[in-house]
């Protein structure tokens, strides 16, 4: 399967429509991907609540994957990336690159804590 | 009969001090019963896997014998007491590089460096250092295919590419070929595997997978008789996907923590009190249509 088709796949599943807003819709969370670090690299998250995860990247193809919630995107630069997520567990999870971008690809991760609703 | 190495021989050899260490792998430690097997004419002999060598990379707290190590494992495997048939490098030949000619410095001197090995065939295949940033250009230029098959003395090895597409998946193509390739295969065949990341999910938070590593896998499958050995993990580990063994080598450069024994996958440091510990490579003897033997070597 291309980039392409998957992505759509993951666009027919997962994305939130491009018009959903801050007031309207759920929280967007834009997580910026270059050589060699995701920023924000702590994302604090509650549990069963709704988020658009937004991706961009400013250098090159990067990678994001949780598998702890099984979400995996491409990040391409000029070509930012939502995807809609909802925790459905509390804990501390790694998220990390897994598309090969150089020395440091290594250290490209960052981390998720889902904090239980009450 | 057809055993060269005869079994009192080889605990000879593993028995000697001097670093040998020897470790039996998960589901190897059973010799053939007999030298004959269904009437071919097979021949024991053994190759040595060498893995993660990462030539060109700089770290004095992981490895202050950066420059060094390769050559000392060079030295290492000509001072066995018999050549081995023929020597792999199961990937991450070189340490990465964003400069492309500074890549090609580094396979080039990485070449001439193993030139110096006495047997008759090195083989090598790409890690993602070697190939993930230019999909396997330069690799290509230096030691050839990135995916291949040869037969040797009746087993027929598998060397596979998870790594030239950055996002370490083997693709439809290659899978195509793969397929080809097993499908002219009896049932009974031994096959070997090469390949350098986990086909299997060793450990997805550390993405020590590969994405569509289990539809080779499920190729596999058919035949009795199938073992991998791999890299990446820069450790000796052992897994069963249903009756196929997993063999993960050290490397030659750091040692890499147990999956999920440590926070991050970062690199062990280097013990001055305990030199080259954890690094090292393998003996494999093949005792075709019934066994192989691992026997890990280690660096003083
Ligand atoms: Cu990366
Ligand atoms: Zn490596
Ligand atoms: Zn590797």
């Amino acid at each position: 399967m291309n980039h392409y088709l998957k992505k759509c796949l993951l666009c027919m599943l997962l994305l939130a429509p491009l018009t959903a807003t801050a007031d309207t819709g759920p929280t967007v969370i834009v997580i910026k991907a270059s050589k060699f670090l995701f920023q924000p690299a702590k994302i604090e998250l509650k549990k069963g609540q709704t988020v658009i995860l937004e991706f961009t990247s400013s250098d090159r193809m990067h990678g994001f994957s949780l598998p702890d919630f099984a979400v995996r995107a491409d990040i391409e630069p000029g070509n930012p990336l939502r995807v809609s997520f909802t925790p459905d567990k509390a804990g501390s999870f790694v998220f990390r690159c897994d598309i090969f971008c150089g020395d440091g690809h290594e250290e490209m991760a960052g981390e998720i804590i889902v904090r239980d609703g009450g | 009969m057809a055993h060269l190495i005869d079994r009192r021989q080889f605990l000879h050899l593993a028995g000697i001090g001097g670093g040998v260490a020897f470790v039996s792998g998960l589901g190897f430690d059973v010799f053939a019963a007999d030298g004959l097997t269904d009437g071919l004419p097979v021949e024991d002999f053994y190759f040595v896997q060498l893995s993660d060598t990462h030539w060109g990379f700089k770290g004095a707290d992981k490895n202050p014998d950066a420059a060094g190590t390769l050559q000392k494992a060079v030295a290492a495997v000509n001072a066995l007491d018999k050549p081995p048939d023929f020597v792999v490098f199961t990937g991450d030949l070189t340490h990465t590089t964003d400069d492309a000619q500074e890549r090609r410095r580094r396979m080039a001197e990485f070449k001439a460096i193993v030139s110096e090995l006495k047997v008759k065939q090195v083989k090598f295949i790409p890690g993602e250092h070697d190939a993930s940033l230019d999909k396997g250009e330069a690799y290509q230029a230096y030691f050839g295919d990135l995916h291949y098959s040869f037969d040797h003395k009746g087993i027929h090895f598998i060397a596979l590419d998870n790594v030239s597409d950055p996002a370490a998946q083997l693709g439809p193509t290659q899978l195509a070929w793969l397929q080809a390739d097993l499908q002219v295969l009896p049932a009974n065949t031994p096959i070997v595997v090469f390949t350098h990341r986990p086909l299997f999910d060793l450990y997805a938070k550390w993405d020590w997978t590969t994405r569509d590593g289990q539809q080779a896998i499920d190729m596999l499958m058919a035949f009795e008789n199938v073992v991998v050995f791999y890299g990446h993990i820069h450790q000796e580990h052992h897994h069963l996907t249903g009756h196929i063994p997993h063999h993960a080598a050290k490397s030659l450069i750091f040692p890499l923590p147990a999956p999920g024994s440590a926070p991050k996958r970062a690199p062990i440091p280097w013990d001055p009190a305990k030199p080259y510990n954890g690094l090292g490579f393998r003996n494999i003897e093949a005792y075709p249509w019934k066994n192989y033997r691992v026997e890990e070597k280690t660096l003083t």
